[in-house]
């Protein structure tokens, strides 16, 4: 891997920048790999490149369907943040965040990742009891959360409409300063550069169309560029992670439900936090181009299709007009859908399944983003050790059979 | 945005409804002699599928009753529609 540093870039900047090398290799697939990681978004690259790096396990292979980071990885709002309500999810994300961090040095590759705040807003008493209640929890967990009053709110956001005669009033805010934005696309990037450098085969177009076993244990992956055998099958495909489990003949608790955004036409600077409002429902940042990067809820029913009802759009701007009279006249410019995978406590499945070898990693819903490294970093150690680390250990599939759910959806801001 | 059949009321607009999720769940006869492992499976396991799909819908801003659907979740075609207690109509393949 050739490194990104000052030198490197001004030497380039003499020659046009036209005599990169190609960030990653595009090899064949061998016949055999310890690991085969299935789904080539964030977290499966992430957990690649935790393999290698943390583990040395390097004869590992990601297939992608189609192309690195052009499902969920490109199509999410870019959100970090950690401020989840219960000590299990709070560990998950704080670690996460913490790999957030140090990420753009560790793989030697701009993240972009801004620690500009995150606010979430309360409208109703109801809203602020909870919000109030999971804030001095986080700070329990040693996750930062203000609560802010509405004055406070108007010093950070002042476009923000906060007066008293909206039907749903801005009552106060959570903010957690350490929370932020990043580039997706360059996450993907960065994690598949820094893991094909640790000898990491990254196989774009390349669909599993069946999980092979033998004796109750996995053996490899049939795909549409032939059979690979592996050691250890890790399935982290997001909206697709039912369908991947049908194939070794497990049934999940997981729903795949389309989740929409937007983005506006640039405009110069206005907003320099991330608000969201699970009541009225929308949540935006403004992107280093000036867009406007809106969030909107999940659609009712199940989808593959990436794409959703134009009424859920409908319903996101009338609750951004509200909250910002002035952005009332911004056009929008594109718009587009996710397939994500909904758990019944909107916390994730990260662990062994039934079927010796395999390992899912999923369910993540509509908030898995933020947890790219984290979810990468124990994903990793579980398949590398065969056994969960303790950060992951409660998230299980077997927890819908116990009854020791992680119930977040106060936490997870999206409604669905 | 669908356009959805009421067996009562007739095509409407997808936001009058709500989508109840996967139907033909019955609930246990005898919920008392459930094991740990059947209730998981009664209450949160699901099918999700990539294709047909037989699920509930509500016509919540219209006569309110429920009723089921056979939609295709690559395409959100519409199959099927059908009241409840009714079997799942055997629809010729393909789906598309």
């Amino acid at each position: 891997m050739k490194r990104f540093s000052f030198w490197s870039v001004a030497r380039n900047a003499l020659s046009s920048h036209a005599h990169w090398p190609r960030q990653w290799r595009s090899p064949e697939p061998k016949p055999a790999y310890d690991v085969i990681i299935v789904g080539g978004g964030g977290h499966g690259l992430a957990t690649a490149y935790y393999l290698a790096k943390e583990h040395g396990i390097t004869n590992v292979a990601v297939l992608e369907k189609g192309w690195l980071g052009g499902g969920n990885t490109a199509r999410n709002t870019t959100i970090v943040r950690s401020n989840y309500l219960w000590d299990e999810s709070a560990a998950l994300y704080e670690h996460s965040l913490k790999l957030w961090e140090g990420l753009s040095r560790d793989l030697n590759y701009n993240v972009m990742f801004s620690q500009r705040g995150v606010m979430n807003l309360c409208h109703t008493l109801g809203d602020v009891r909870a919000s109030r209640r999971r804030s001095e929890a986080n700070r329990l967990n040693g996750v930062d959360s203000e609560w802010l009053e509405p004055a406070d709110i108007k010093r950070i956001c002042p476009i923000l409409n906060l007066s008293p005669s909206l039907r749903y009033p801005v009552m106060g805010a959570t903010f957690q300063p350490r929370g932020g934005v990043a580039r997706h696309d360059a996450v993907a990037w960065g994690f598949a550069r820094a893991a094909d450098a640790c000898g990491v085969d990254i196989i774009q177009n390349c669909a599993v169309i069946g999980l092979r076993r033998e004796g109750g244990r996995i053996v490899g992956v049939d795909t549409t560029r032939g059979a690979i055998d592996a050691k250890k099958v890790g399935v982290v495909a997001a909206g697709h992670s039912s369908v991947l489990a049908e194939m070794a003949g497990i049934r999940l608790p997981i729903q795949s439900h389309p989740l929409q955004a937007l983005v506006s036409e640039p405009i110069k600077p206005v907003l320099h936090t991330v608000i969201m409002s699970s009541a009225i429902h929308v949540y935006l940042s403004q992107s280093d181009k000036g867009e406007l990067v809106i969030g909107a809820g999940a659609d009712g029913y199940n989808s593959y299709a990436q794409r959703g009802s134009f009424h859920v759009i409908e319903e996101q701007m009338a609750a951004l007009c509200e909250l910002f009279p002035t952005l009332g006249r911004l056009r929008m410019l594109r718009s587009w859908g996710g397939i994500v995978d909904i758990c019944p406590d909107a916390s994730p499945i990260i662990g062994k399944m039934p079927v010796d070898g395999l390992y899912l990693n999923g369910g993540w819903g509509t908030g898995g983003f933020k947890a790219t490294p984290g979810s990468g970093w124990v994903f990793a150690w579980t398949i590398a050790k065969d056994a969960p680390h303790p950060i992951n250990a409660p998230f299980t599939l077997d927890r819908f059979t116990t009854g020791a759910l992680i119930a977040e959806h106060g936490a997870a801001a999206v409604a669905h | 945005m669908l356009l959805i059949n009421c067996p009562w009321c007739g095509a409407r607009d997808e936001i009058e409804f709500h989508c109840g999720g996967e139907a033909h769940i019955v609930r246990p006869e005898q919920p008392d002699q459930l094991d740990d492992a059947a209730w998981a499976d009664y209450l949160f396991m699901r099918g999700n599928p990539k294709g047909r799909y037989a699920e509930r819908w509500v016509h919540s801003a219209g006569c309110r009753r429920w009723f089921n659907v056979i939609r295709d979740t690559t395409s959100h075609r519409i199959l099927a529609v059908y009241k409840p207690g009714e079997p799942p109509p055997d629809l010729a393949e393909p789906s598309s």
